[in-house]
């Protein structure tokens, strides 16, 4: 590196030159000869340059950052595991350290000697500090010949430079053994977030004297953090999939003290290098450093010169993407420009200097001018920003007004949950009724425990596995057959998608009109608010810029589910489905473009198809990350195989297992169609939950190097025609630049080889401009996609606030506002010349109104098949019902096998099923105009909307006639089967008892008394004449007949009635009969102590027998007046008066409701009881008179009358 | 007449022990003249059968059986007009209605050859003429027509009670234009689990959005309200989304506290209904 930066210095190569020497293996025709000459004999060290460049500068800062936020990462180390092929050649280089100054023989010696140290099986180096060449105490500090700051300070010597001088430190020195601000690594934070993996960013690197491949890998690193070793044991589970990592450090002090011996080591061993520092001139200051050593520098070149060079290889570096996370270094810079310790007290002659760091921010001011307004805002107003680059401040200040790009905060959904379909859902789509009800009691018990998982996971103490587990594998076990499992799946895939998705929301809270708390408050109140919401929510781990993949919010549910219910038919079935879902999704036609009519009109159709791409982007993620949860999660464990042999042995297994999902073919097809900004984030979801073997298997390498190739590709200040659009390049660079960084990606992964990258030139439809060239990703979507983006605003906030920065400031939660479905477009079905030209018609149309089209043929084709059910197939099923009853009036009752009696049916309705798709033509031809016609513009042109009625036609036909002339005879058999089966039923023997219901007349108003009301009143009369009864209590005459009335007015006003009260009504009317013949209703009152009057209870009778015969319109049960119990209420009274009776039965004869042989049969089977003797004898003559006499009002009639008289006078009488 | 919980303990403890009766019934409407009767009635029998379900199981041991039997033949032996039975349930603290059922189920097992069947008995007590034996029907008779917390008449009235406020519903929901599914339609459509309506196009309900209606002719205490919570207004949730319960006798206020998850709890039809519109004028 040095030599590299030398040869600039010299003016020897442009910057230009040397970015272009470092991005590409192979010369450039725009090279000067003269550059490519000086920069070809340090081609061994080209690929060194980047890692090392990245590495500097970290150690660089590294002191003035010791109590920042999460800290970015370092590049990896070039010695680290790496990825290579099994059995591959080893990589060279990576070992040799680059020295910043002087390319001298030491250099080249360490580069040299490097591959012989990595054949050496990657045991022990030359000497500690070797491995790791970025780490490697190279020429630099000690040409610089004291501790290198970063920023201000760099005054003070070498012996009184205590980082933490209270003197310069506005805030207090960091308190190491405070676990909450400096967890070990490995821990995890308190909170809801706190299920998150450490990843390697916040790992201190250890420079290990044996390094073996099962070390976790370490590249990264953060400030000098001392690991605080007593914590390590109690590493809780941290990892998504629940295993932590294992502490992978050793106190950087002890690191620290290892370079330090390695130092001086070389300062003996090598004198050159020291020598050569002193060739070059004056020590270098600090790359972002002030210039106080500048006055004592009488060489050529200025420190400040050198500070600017570094600043610019820096930022080509960054503007070139050969710096792995885009985002990562932007983190790393903001640090820089909020490190606390920058705050230095002026002293004496020290001046501000335009820091390197407002520096490199200039130079991706273009980057910074996406980021949402908040984050503008905040540096815009970085009071830092202002003294080092007032032209910067001002250009951040424009675009923050300019700004529209608010992400707002968002209240999470509360969960909603997946409507019940019948369509797929009623019992014709289980196998059995067994099957169905378990799918119910499934339904209940999943969503019981989603609410019980929402009331309860945030409780401390709370764990999943413990709460729901058991119920969980419960409910999993009732899922037997196949088909509940794809049931069951489908509930919990769209559960999933309905909870976790986050799109970019309907109306209210998309971007910038919400109300943005920060900008209302202003940054002096965000301290308080901060405090607030600390008290108000348990402080959030932001995670950092590069958090490890976690399952956040509801996620988390569906994860836990999936581990506690470790069903292998569950996964098996879910990946099946997920994987089915991320096809469909990722192939659906999303929008073309808009011919460049840049008006209000398209705007609103750009929200549209926006959101459209986000909801489908972000489903696509979502779905893909559980498919890789699930699919990887047999293959997952905390660390890589221990041995080199074990990892060949499991990489021979593993290379012969099909992927769940053909993501390479999926991700060719993505960049070949100029849709990587769809494919590629989902890709990488699904890649970020892959295990530690998986990049090593050559299949996902290939991926991997692919995905390289495209981020090198993707520079952002290249704007051209064809080009993709700035914010798609941003998401792409964002979500790789992280996927790079997962813990289980090899680190060194990124500075692969470019032989092979170059080998992977995707060929694109260059005359086609896809998805990527489409501008479909906003703020607001790069945000929810890469929360991590974030960190930077949290980052200048919290420095606003004042805070120590160590939970990040505020957590802004870029959550969904709303949950809605996708709408599924239809897949293109057309095919040959019609199809072609109807795609070239939509071409050069406005894609609204492709949607419109494919929208209206997809409605029209669905109401087309339900049109046909409600008219062709209802028509046959009656036919069937029919049929059905002539075949049950011939062949009797039973009408015989059911099954047998179906095929019948079908063989003979099933023909004219051929119909259908007739008269869908027709349906469809009549339809489908229409409805375009109503959705387009009225401006549309008429040959325009000819046309696309036309096409709207054909495709509607097309969907519902493919659909009816493969399903339409299952179809009419289903509904056969059900006619069958509801007409038999029907035959069963309380169908007779129905029979024809009359309603209530027109004029009714429904103001009759209720049916329960009157249950209830003549329940509590019958109580009373059944007794017992307190002497006091009674029923006034008046009160019985205006409880007859009332049941006359309730069984005239049918409104409340239903069959069961009636029938209670008519039983009880019956037994209420009964007790008036007995003369068994106790009367109010003192005048009549025996009972009703003889008259009274006639008339009563006379309204009852009038109710049986016109109101009740269920059978009575009148042979109940002459059941032994009724008639023994007879026999208890003295004396007894048969009159009533009589008269009651001469009635029902004379009114039809009883005929007289029924009667006669009651008579005679009452004779049978056990009766007293004299009341036997009374019953006969009661018997004989009824068969004897014709009806004949008898005013009187008693017992004694029937005993004393004979039979003639009797007759007489009658 | 939605009660505060400690209104509501109030009135529960009016009841223990109280036999099912008329008279019972009738103090406790003097007792408490402000609640309107359909809900003391409804609270009493609720009540009521959460003692019955607690002491069940003592009535039911072969023992406690043969005793009530015993009771039961040697009261008849001497008096076979005197409420026998009545005076038994009375006596042991246990719903007339279901004394009569045991000592029927008693009587039947030493007079037929094979044990009664469920629906044979269910018969009997309906119509208690079935009964072969007349001073036995005469005795369940009484039993059924003085109880007014169990028995065949009051599971009619509380069945019609139930239907005529789902009628009232419609009724209320015709008149509002509110367009609905009701049970029997979903039913046919196969759904597998069916509220009393389902609204074609949710409305809301003081700012709560209703997709379904469940009318409940009852008080909603606690108990009840927790199992129909389980058993139906969850499971309506799960398939429809949010909904409205309408305790026509009243809940308990505290009760309603699932108006953000998606339950709204209220005693009446609502009045304060706002629908979608579809033009804005």
């Amino acid at each position: 590196m040095a030599a590299v930066l030398e040869s600039l210095l010299r003016e020897e190569v442009s910057v230009a030159a040397a970015v272009r020497w470092i991005a590409r293996s192979a010369q450039s025709s725009e090279d000067d000869p003269g550059e490519a000459a000086a920069l070809s004999s340090l081609r061994p060290l080209r690929k060194e340059f980047v890692p090392f460049l990245l590495n500097f500068l970290r150690e660089q800062s590294s002191r003035v950052l010791p109590q920042g936020p999460p800290t970015p990462a370092k590049a990896p180390g070039s010695s680290a595991a790496l990825p290579g092929r099994p059995g591959g050649p080893p990589r060279g280089g990576r070992g040799a350290r680059s020295q910043l100054f002087p390319p001298t023989e030491s250099s080249s010696a360490a580069a040299a000697e490097a591959p012989s140290a990595r054949r050496g099986g990657r045991r022990r180096g030359p000497g500690p500090g070797r491995e790791r060449g970025g780490r490697g105490p190279g020429g630099l500090e000690e040409g610089v010949g004291g501790e290198s700051q970063l920023w201000p300070g760099g005054r003070r010597s070498r012996g009184s430079g205590s980082p933490g001088s209270p003197s310069l430190v506005r805030s207090d020195p960091p308190n190491l053994s405070n676990l909450e601000e400096f967890p070990p690594v490995g821990s995890v934070p308190p909170g809801p977030a706190g299920r998150t993996k450490p990843s390697r960013r916040i790992n201190p690197t250890p420079v290990s004297e044996e390094r073996s491949l099962s070390k976790p890998k370490t590249c990264f690193t953060s400030p000098p953090i001392n690991c605080v070793p007593s914590s390590q044991p109690s590493v809780p589970d941290t990892s998504p999939w629940g295993h932590g990592l294992p502490p992978g450090c050793r106190s950087l002090q002890e690191e620290r003290e290892m370079l330090r011996k390695e130092r001086s080591k070389q300062l003996q061993q090598s004198p050159s290098t020291t020598c050569a520092t002193s060739e070059l001139g004056p020590p270098l200051p600090s790359w972002t450093g002030n210039l106080t050593a500048e006055s004592a520098d009488p060489a050529r070149v200025s420190s400040r010169q050198r500070l600017e060079l570094i600043a610019l290889v820096y930022s080509s570096c960054i503007a070139e993407n050969l710096v792995p996370n885009l985002f990562l270094e932007l983190f790393f810079v903001l640090q820089l420009l909020t490190a606390r310790r920058m705050v230095a007290t002026k002293d004496g002659d020290l001046e501000p200097s335009p820091g390197a760091p407002v520096q490199v921010l200039e130079h991706q001011f273009q980057v910074l001018s996406y980021l949402d307004k908040g984050t503008l805002k905040l540096l815009a107003e970085n009071e830092r920003l202002l003294c080092f680059s007032p032209a910067l401040q001002g250009r951040l200040r424009a675009a923050y007004e300019g700004s529209v790009a608010k992400v707002s905060l968002a209240m999470p959904p509360s969960a909603q949950a997946v409507s019940f379909q019948p369509e797929t859902d009623n019992r014709a789509n289980f196998s059995s009724d067994r099957a169905f009800h378990t799918f119910k009691k499934q339904r209940d018990v999943f969503f019981e425990v989603l609410r019980e998982w929402e009331d309860r996971h945030e409780e401390p103490g709370w764990d999943f596995e413990k709460g729901l587990g058991s119920r969980i594998r419960a409910m999993m076990g009732q899922l037997s057959a196949a088909c509940s499992h794809s049931h069951f799946v489908r509930l919990f895939q769209k559960q999933l998608l309905q909870m976790c998705q986050s799109p970019g929301g309907t109306g209210g809270t998309v971007l910038g009109e919400a109300p943005d708390v920060l900008s209302m408050l202003g940054a002096d109140k965000l301290g308080r608010l901060r405090r607030l919401q600390e008290r108000l929510v348990a402080p959030q781990s932001s995670g950092g810029p590069c958090p490890p993949p976690t399952f956040p919010g509801c996620q988390g549910f569906f994860r836990d589910f999936i581990l506690s219910a470790s069903s292998f038919q569950f996964n098996q079935h879910l990946m099946d489905s997920l994987s089915l879902k991320i096809r469909e999704l990722n192939s659906l036609a999303l929008p073309q473009p808009e011919p460049s009519d840049e008006d209000g009109e398209s705007d609103v159709d750009w929200q549209g198809e926006r959101r459209q791409f986000a909801m489908v982007l972000l489903s696509l993620r979502l779905l893909a990350k559980f498919l890789g949860f699930v699919a990887f999660l047999p293959y997952r464990g905390p660390e890589p195989p221990p041995t080199r042999e074990l990892q060949d042995s499991i990489l021979a297994l593993r290379s012969q297992v099909p992927p769940a999902l053909d993501v390479r073919a999926l991700l060719q097809q993505g960049l070949r169609a100029r849709r990587a900004v769809l494919t590629v984030p989902w890709l990488v979801e699904f890649l970020s939950l892959a295990d530690h073997i998986v990049p090593l298997l050559d299949y996902y390498r290939s991926i991997f190097t692919v995905l390289l190739h495209l981020h090198r590709s993707l520079v952002l200040s290249k704007e051209s025609e064809g080009e993709m659009c700035f914010l798609n390049k941003l998401l792409l660079l964002a979500v790789l630049g992280w996927l790079f960084q997962i813990p289980t990606v090899p680190e060194d992964l990124f500075f692969l080889e470019e032989g092979q990258l170059d080998a992977l030139e995707v060929d694109t439809v260059a005359s086609e401009l896809g998805l990527d060239g489409m501008p479909v990703v906003d703020q607001h979507l790069l945000y929810t996609c890469c929360p991590y983006i974030g960190e930077l605003r949290k980052l200048l906030a919290s420095w606003v606030s004042g805070s120590s920065g160590r939970s990040g400031g505020f957590v802004r939660k870029i959550t969904p506002t709303t949950t809605t479905g996708l709408g599924a477009q239809p897949p293109r079905t057309s095919q040959g010349l019609q199809a072609q030209l109807a795609q070239a018609f939509f071409h050069n149309q406005p894609p609204s109104l492709r949607r419109t089209v494919e929208f209206v043929a997809e409605r029209i084709g669905s109401n087309c098949v339900k049109h046909i059910k409600a008219t062709l197939v209802a028509d046959l099923v009656s036919q069937a019902e029919s049929l059905l009853q002539e075949q049950l009036v011939t062949q009797g009752q039973d009408g015989g096998d059911p099954a047998q009696l179906l095929e019948i049916l079908c063989s003979q309705l099933c023909p004219h099923g051929a119909q259908a798709l007739t008269q869908g033509r027709e349906f469809c031809q009549k339809k489908s105009p229409g409805a375009v016609r109503a959705l387009l513009p009225e401006e549309t042109p008429a040959a325009v909307l000819s046309s696309a009625e036309n096409i709207a036609v054909g495709l509607a036909t097309e969907k519902a006639c493919t659909w009816l002339s493969a399903n339409i005879t299952a179809l009419i058999r289903r509904e056969v089967k059900a006619a069958v089966s509801r007409t038999l039923r029907a035959q069963g023997p309380e169908a007779a008892a129905r029979g024809e219901r009359r309603g209530c007349s027109r004029a009714c108003e429904h103001h009759a008394p209720l049916p329960s009301h009157l249950i209830s009143e003549i329940k509590d009369v019958l109580s009373l004449a059944v007794g017992p009864r307190d002497p006091e209590e009674g029923v006034s005459p008046d009160h019985l007949e205006q409880l007859l009335g009332q049941l006359g007015q309730t069984l005239q006003c049918r409104q409340f009635l239903c069959p069961p009260a009636e029938q209670h009504l008519a039983k009880c009317s019956v037994d209420l009969a009964s007790l008036l013949v007995a003369d068994h209703i106790p009367v109010l009152g003192p005048p009549s102590p025996r009972g009703l009057e003889r008259g009274q209870a006639r008339r009563l009778l006379h309204v009852l027998l009038s109710l049986w015969k016109d109101d009740f319109q269920v059978p009575v049960p009148l042979q109940l007046l002459l059941s032994p119990r009724n008639v023994g209420l007879l026999a208890d009274t003295r004396p007894r008066e048969w009159d009533l009776l009589l008269f009651l039965l001469r009635e029902l004869v004379e009114k039809g409701l009883m005929g007289r042989t029924e009667i006669e049969d009651c008579l005679g089977s009452l004779r049978d009881a056990q009766w007293p003797k004299d009341f036997s004898e009374e019953l006969a003559t009661l018997f004989h008179l009824f068969l004897a006499e014709p009806h004949r009002p008898e005013p009187q009639l008693r017992a004694c009358e029937l005993v004393q008289t004979n039979r003639g006078t009797v007759l007489a009488q009658s | 007449m939605i009660l505060t919980k400690a209104q509501y303990d109030e009135i529960a403890q009016c009841l223990v022990s109280v036999p099912p009766t008329r008279q019972s019934l009738r103090k406790l409407k003097q007792r408490f003249p402000s609640q309107s009767q359909a809900t003391l009635l409804s609270i009493f029998s609720q009540e009521y059968q959460k003692h019955i379900k607690r002491t069940h199981a003592k009535h039911h041991t072969s023992e406690a059986i043969e005793s009530y039997y015993q009771r039961y033949l040697n009261g008849v032996g001497r008096n076979g007009a005197a409420p026998v039975l009545l005076e038994l349930a009375n006596e042991v603290d246990y719903a007339p209605s279901l004394m009569a059922r045991i000592i029927l189920e008693r009587f039947l097992q030493e007079h037929e050859e094979t044990p009664p069947s469920k629906s044979v008995i269910n018969s009997m007590l309906r119509d208690p003429s079935q009964i072969p034996d007349g001073v036995l029907a005469n005795q369940v008779y009484q039993c059924i027509v003085n109880d007014c917390c169990y028995g065949p008449l009051v599971d009619c009235i509380k069945h019609a009670i139930g239907h005529e406020h789902e009628v009232l519903l419609r009724d209320m929901l015709l008149e509002k234009n509110l367009s609905f599914l009701d049970e029997d339609q979903l039913r046919a459509k196969g759904y597998d689990k069916t509220p009393d309506f389902i609204l074609q196009v949710p409305v809301a309900v003081e700012g709560h959005i209703i997709h379904w209606i469940e009318s409940k002719a009852s008080f909603g205490d606690e108990c009840s309200h927790q199992a129909y919570l389980h058993d139906q207004f969850w499971s309506y949730w799960n398939r429809f989304g949010p909904g409205l319960v309408i305790y026509w006798y009243g809940f308990i206020q505290e009760l309603d506290c699932n108006r953000e998850r998606g339950i709204l709890l209220k005693a009446c039809f609502p009045t304060d209904i706002v629908t979608l519109c579809h033009s804005v004028a």
